[in-house]
């Protein structure tokens, strides 16, 4: 690596990073939090064996599972316009992740519900509480503590997996390091250089991730 | 008029019998202990009389409302468990809650009372049951019977009609039954409605007024307690009583 290697990768850093803030985190965090009302939903519609709807959630979590997301983004960005649908490039792509993940976490929420013991859902019911309200401030926060790493990985998985919205236009942190890396010819240099920030954005994750289970882990653990 | 009446519970797992037409009265202030073996479906009939399980006949008076234990909308069962307790064998506290709101959660979420008077209450439940010291323990942290306390404050809480008990003190070590019952029998002397399945003759024998003998799904004998131990009816009976003395003899 020489002198001018060097300066194309501090002057580009920022201009790598500065997206990551605006697009990529964004993107994440706003997918996500869809997903996971999106699988808390599902899952409990799975749990509470509700006909119909329960037939609806296994159908959606089979086509989103036996496809592949950069289909998914192909299909919604360039194919619903053919059908007089447009989606703007972020929204699409927004769509595309919180419809998939939430998939993904919906199966993890719906073992960690089943993992509840029967008990504590008739305890809820005998002590005046309805199905919902039981669900809610017993069975949920449970499992949502079940859950804790399995989602947790679901997320740190999303933020690699937004590169992929790159193939439709969404000017996040690869789609950034591309075009500098047509410019520059240092592609090689570049591309590591991006793969270090997604390993950073990740490495915090992790690191978050350890201390909410340190957190969740600290009271009423079950015996 | 007795306050629960119930009548031709029948119930089927499959294709196995569990209840086969039992009839019940209680009146208030009543301690009815329910005797039988394994698998006699005494745990099955206290839960089809709170719709933990739904019967495939039977009827039920409470309180003057009338039930139908094989068909009721999510609304009536509702207000049936509002006007009950239940007590489980393996205690079913609320996992992430505190022993404190454990108690409360039955009043606040469940029945609208505002916080503060909710857990005023519920110091004075754990306060009744010798937990008073513990309110703010997870289940995980407290031992089998103060589990169990903590269960019978939760029932408490509401000042239901009634109680039910399923084998309240089986699933613990000998040495922690005791602070259980104790609290049991301070209950029933103050004049609590319960239902006690059990196997603890001395409890039966000394607290309850009324004992129940199931086998097979049916009532087996019934009479009150003094009558029920001191001049058994049936020669089933004097079986199973000569047998739950050898065991707790040994
Ligand atoms: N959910 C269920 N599905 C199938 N069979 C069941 C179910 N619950 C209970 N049974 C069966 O019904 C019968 C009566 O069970 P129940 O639990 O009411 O007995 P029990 O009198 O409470 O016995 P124990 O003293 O052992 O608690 C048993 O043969 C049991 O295996
Ligand atoms: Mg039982």
């Amino acid at each position: 690596m020489n002198q001018q290697v060097w300066d194309i990768l501090v002057d580009s850093f920022m201009k790598i990073l500065i997206p990551g803030f605006t697009m990529t985190i964004p993107l994440t965090v706003i997918s996500f939090a869809l997903a996971l009302i999106i699988a808390v939903i599902t899952a409990m519609i799975q749990y509470a064996d509700i006909p119909v709807l329960k037939q609806i959630a296994r159908f959606y979590i089979w086509i989103i599972r036996g496809t592949p997301v950069l289909v998914q983004l192909y299909v919604v960005f360039f194919g619903l316009p053919s059908i007089g649908i447009m989606i703007d490039a972020f929204p699409s792509a927004v769509m595309v992740f919180a419809l998939n993940e939430g998939a993904y976490c919906a199966e993890t929420m719906r073992s960690a519900l089943e993992s509840v013991p029967a008990g504590q859902m008739e305890a809820g019911l005998c002590s005046g509480l309805s199905w919902f309200q039981t669900m809610w401030h017993i069975i949920l926060p449970q499992a949502f503590r079940t859950a804790f790493p399995p989602l947790s990985n679901s997320l740190i998985g999303l933020v690699k997996e937004t590169s992929l919205a790159s193939n439709i236009t969404v000017t996040e942190m690869f789609m950034v390091t591309q075009r500098i890396a047509g410019r520059t010819y240092k592609a090689f240099w570049l591309y590591l250089e991006v793969a270090l920030i997604y390993l950073i954005f990740s490495t915090v994750l992790t690191w978050l991730q350890r201390r909410g289970e340190d957190r969740l882990n600290s009271y009423g653990v079950r015996r | 008029m007795a306050m629960l009446e119930i009548r031709g519970i029948r119930k089927k797992f499959d294709t196995l019998d569990v209840l086969n037409g039992v009839d019940l009265s209680v009146e208030r202030g009543d301690v009815v202990a329910i005797l039988g073996p394994s698998g006699s479906g005494k745990t099955t009939l206290l839960r089809c009389i709170n719709y933990l399980e739904t019967a495939d006949e039977g009827e039920m008076i409470f309180d003057n409302e009338s039930y139908d234990l094989a068909n009721a909308s999510a609304q009536k069962m509702m207000e049936l468990r509002k006007k009950t307790g239940f007590v489980f064998q393996n205690y079913n506290l609320f996992f992430n809650k505190t022993a404190l709101q454990n108690v409360t959660i039955g009043l606040t979420v469940g029945r609208k009372i505002p916080k503060e008077e909710a857990e005023e209450t519920g110091r004075k439940m754990l306060e009744k049951v010798g937990m008073g010291d513990r309110c703010d323990y997870y289940p995980s942290q407290l031992s089998g019977g103060q589990q169990q306390r903590v269960a019978i404050a939760r029932a408490l809480a509401s000042n239901p009609e009634i109680i039910y008990f399923d084998e309240p003190t089986s699933a613990l070590d000998p040495e922690l039954i005791g602070e259980v019952l104790a609290v049991m029998r301070q209950l029933a002397k103050e004049g609590r409605t319960m239902i006690v399945v059990t196997h603890e003759m001395s409890f039966a024998r000394d607290v309850s007024n009324k004992v129940i003998f199931m086998e097979n799904g049916v009532i087996v004998e019934q009479g009150s307690s003094a009558e029920f131990f001191e001049h058994p009816k049936k020669e089933r009976t004097r079986e199973f009583l000569r047998m739950e003395d050898n065991r707790t003899g040994e």
